[in-house]
């Protein structure tokens, strides 16, 4: 077990160093720098921004410098934002993108599987056709129509939640439903689908056989087994959520860290992009890891050891 | 007894709550102002900033040595100003004022903001401007030499003198701009990277309001300066700032009453705006929207081949499809600039012989069989427009390519690029044609049209004319407002008589203000002003 942890941690290490090296080769890849502007900045000024971002240096050392920096978690000063350092870009904006995203991993769990275990076990009548006709209406959906629909016709005819601002507690609605939406479907229909395979199989008639109540065939049987899929998908799902969403934020007006992903690239902010990539790498790391423990507490057959 | 002690309870609570609420009514509530600035502005620091959101807010924070409100250029932070006779000294006079934290503000604090300003040390993208500034020794300074030999100075505590290369008629307005700022030394040097702007306690500022508060991403929060000069005439409390970079969003929030001004609306919604809503206000822009023939392709070298490529498109249906609210150019520069005997630049030019709408293609055909392409037979089928990935500009390129093919019977390809591609590729004469735009920052014709002088970096079409360049260095040069307007009109003829670019249209600005608003200003530049704005609900 002990074993096991040590090499899960070497593992994870290497895997965010090689992340940060490749994001790092392809950034400065990509042509353009970051201090193209509408209007030409003076050679002067270039040289000494450059100075100071230490872009002059040979490329292998900016490397070297940079990955000191990571180890020290200090991610560099943001090229786009000036005066801000990404650790603070990402102190100030996750927590809200944390929050919004754990709202909505809660309500994709909690909506999302029960509805789908019912669905399955009512195969083919009016309320699994439902069930999966609005599923599919929602994974098919882009969230960004849902968020404008939220704020049409909720914030705008109606007037039930405000446009913008995270002051009130009514406001989550909106961004936690436009954010859930998909997954909430995707969750529902891999439940549905994987709970339907779990009922064919011999060891649920048998359980059945043995006279044990539905409840318990359900609920302590079938389930367990049903969910190792639906974990699986949830586990990364979840590091995607928390890390924040562009399209939502932008529209919701949320000051959160999904935009930074998107506008960092455009603006060739090379600090903000690697900061923000190896930040993402690692929180999937860790809930790909979170994934695997909970494998082995559902599903005894399957074992963490070293 | 219970029932009494019950009655007695609930009738001190009506009784408070009565009283309460008289003592709302009694105190005038302080006046809010909801403002949407758009994006999260990259900086606030007037030396450092190059961005119009920042600009709205330091026109509101900062005073200069004049404001300009609606055009109009009025005493700021100096009372008056006089020209030497030779035009290239001016003196501005300082009114005894204040800055928000109470310190004097001197024109020592000019010397020190704009100094700040051209130091390459403080990293400002916009130090370019200095150089059409014409300050004696500022874009030397931009460019490493020393600060001291820049000519400003300040005499005395209340006198800023200002030496100029040559007269400059624009420089007394272009001193309202955001770059031309005082700033307070102590607190500029308190944070590093011009955070000092948005640090609440250290962002002092000298204009009608001051910032208290800051969120990352999220909004600020303007104060009124009560040691502003004419802190009187500010009736506006709190400005309550947002920073809701989604137009939808914004419009839905305008509409909810949650905010009160937005500076855009959705694209669709502008038709509509404008017939039914007067809360709706259009601008023009002093900028230009154009395509670059590549004149260093042989291709191009064919005179009558560019004018039927130029006169091939509609661009009254160009600017329809955009949102209806540009006007259809046909030269370089836009409406909007007074000359020296006060008509507008643009009216007084002209048109070249260019119309807006649809009644030129025939022209245009005969023009290209005369070029050897008679009904585009013959013409390379590979030629390449490019264009900045955006939806307005693949819009136009599209609307364009299609008028070409329809009207010139030529096929070309158009090739979207991220920014920073498309700029490396334009800069580099890598293209046939290109997309340009152009905003000018100061109030005179030159700032358009010294784009295409030989040696200027954003001449795209690599337009190498000696009579344009000459007439374009007799225009700075002259003394004369008459003799730098006379040239400047005769140079916009050159160019347009040899046609380097396509224009498009000329830009426009649009707001989306609530009608209890009242006494906003608006900058020729752009800048909003809440200055002397008032909240009648």
């Amino acid at each position: 077990m002990r074993n096991y942890y040590i090499k899960r941690i070497i593992s994870t290490i290497l895997t965010l160093l090689l992340v940060a090296t490749i994001t790092f080769i392809l950034m400065r890849s990509i042509p353009g720098g970051p201090f193209t502007r509408e209007k030409f900045i003076p050679d002067e000024i270039i040289r000494i921004l450059e100075e100071k971002y230490n872009l002059n240096d040979p490329p292998l050392k900016q490397y070297f410098d940079y990955m000191k920096g990571l180890v020290t978690f200090d991610l560099g000063p943001s090229f786009s934002l000036i005066g801000f350092k990404v650790e603070e870009m990402i102190a100030s904006g996750f927590p809200l993108s944390a929050k919004i995203g754990g709202m909505a991993s809660l309500l994709i769990i909690i909506v999302g599987i029960p509805v789908g275990i019912i669905s399955a076990l009512k195969q083919n009548r009016p309320i699994d056709y439902f069930v999966m006709f609005t599923a599919t209406i929602l994974v098919t959906v882009p969230s960004f129509v849902i968020a404008t629909l939220i704020i049409y016709f909720f914030a705008l005819r109606w007037g039930i939640l405000p446009t913008f601002g995270n002051t009130a507690p009514l406001w989550y609605i909106g961004p936690v439903i436009a954010l859930s939406g998909y997954s909430l479907s995707f969750v529902a229909r891999l439940t549905r689908s994987s709970m339907l395979e779990v009922l064919r199989q011999d060891y649920v008639r048998t359980a059945r056989a043995n006279g044990l109540s539905e409840f318990k065939v359900i609920g302590k049987h079938a389930l367990k087994n049903a969910l190792i899929p639906v974990v699986t998908y949830i586990g990364p799902m979840v590091a995607a959520i928390l890390t924040g969403s562009f399209v939502i934020e932008k529209i919701f007006a949320l000051p959160g860290i999904g935009r930074y992903f998107v506008d960092s690239v455009g603006n060739r902010d090379y600090t903000v992009i690697m900061g923000m990539t190896v930040f993402y790498a690692a929180f999937y790391i860790v809930m790909v890891f979170i994934v695997d423990i909970i494998y082995s507490l559902i599903d005894p057959r399957i074992k963490i050891d070293g | 007894m219970k029932k009494i002690l019950a009655l007695l309870l609930s009738l001190t609570l009506v009784f408070s709550l009565v009283a309460c609420g008289d003592k709302e009514t009694e105190t005038d509530d302080p006046a809010v102002f909801n403002w949407n600035i758009g994006a999260d502005p990259k900086t606030l620091d007037p030396s450092l900033n190059g961005a119009s959101d920042g600009g709205d807010v330091i026109n509101n924070t900062f005073e200069g040595l004049v404001r300009e409100f609606n055009g109009e250029v009025l005493p700021g932070i100096a009372e008056s100003w006089e020209f030497s006779p030779d035009g290239k000294t001016i003196t501005f006079h300082l009114r005894e004022s204040k800055w928000s934290n109470g310190d004097p503000l001197t024109a020592h604090d000019f010397v020190y903001g704009w100094k700040h300003g051209m130091d390459p040390l403080s990293e400002s993208e916009y130090s370019w401007l200095w150089e059409y500034t014409n300050v004696v020794g500022s874009f030397e300074a931009v460019n490493g030499e020393s600060l001291d030999d820049v000519g400003i100075e300040a005499t005395d505590d209340h006198t800023f003198v200002v030496q100029l290369k040559q007269p400059t008629d624009y420089f007394v307005s272009l001193t309202a701009f955001y770059h031309f700022m005082p700033l307070h030394k102590d607190s500029v040097e308190a944070v590093a990277d011009g955070m000092w702007a948005k640090t609440p306690e250290h962002a002092v500022s000298n204009g009608p309001y001051m910032l208290t508060s800051y969120e990352l991403g999220q909004g600020l929060t303007l104060e009124k300066n009560t040691n502003y000069w004419n802190a009187d005439n500010v009736h506006i409390d709190t400005i309550d700032a947002k920073f809701i970079d989604e137009e939808s969003t914004a419009y839905a929030a305008f509409q909810n009453g949650d905010l009160d001004y937005i500076p855009d609306v959705p694209p669709s919604e502008i038709t509509r705006l404008i017939a039914e809503d007067e809360q709706y206000y259009v601008f023009p822009l002093l900028g230009t929207y154009y395509y670059s023939f590549n004149l260093d392709r042989e291709l191009w070298q064919n005179d009558d081949l560019r004018k039927a490529f130029v006169l091939a498109i509609d661009r009254e249906a160009i600017v329809e499809a955009v949102g209806g609210i540009a006007t259809p150019a046909t030269g370089v520069v836009p409406p909007g600039f007074t000359d020296h005997e006060g008509r507008d630049f643009y009216e007084t030019a002209g048109a070249f012989g260019i119309e807006t709408d649809d009644s030129q293609f025939d022209e245009a055909r005969e023009l290209l069989a005369t070029a050897g392409y008679p009904n585009g037979e013959g013409f390379p089928t590979d030629l390449v427009l490019i264009y900045n990935t955006r939806d307005d500009h693949k819009l136009i390129a599209e609307t364009v390519q299609q008028m070409w093919k329809e009207n010139l019977g030529i096929e070309i390809e158009i090739q979207n690029m991220e920014w920073a591609v498309f700029q490396g590729t334009r800069k580099a004469g890598d293209f046939d044609i290109s997309r340009g735009g152009w905003l000018t920052d100061y109030m005179d014709p030159s700032g358009m049209l010294s784009l295409f002088t030989s040696n200027n970096d954003y001449n795209d079409p690599n337009f190498y004319n000696d009579e344009y360049d000459q007439l374009m260095e007799d225009s700075m040069k002259a003394t004369d407002k008459a003799v730098h307007f006379e040239k400047l009109y005769a140079a916009q003829e050159v160019f347009m008589e040899v046609l380097p670019i396509v224009p498009v249209y000329h830009y426009a600005d649009d707001m989306y203000v609530k009608n209890y608003v009242k006494d906003w200003g608006r900058s020729v530049l752009g800048s909003v002003d809440f200055s002397r704005a008032r909240i009648e609900k």
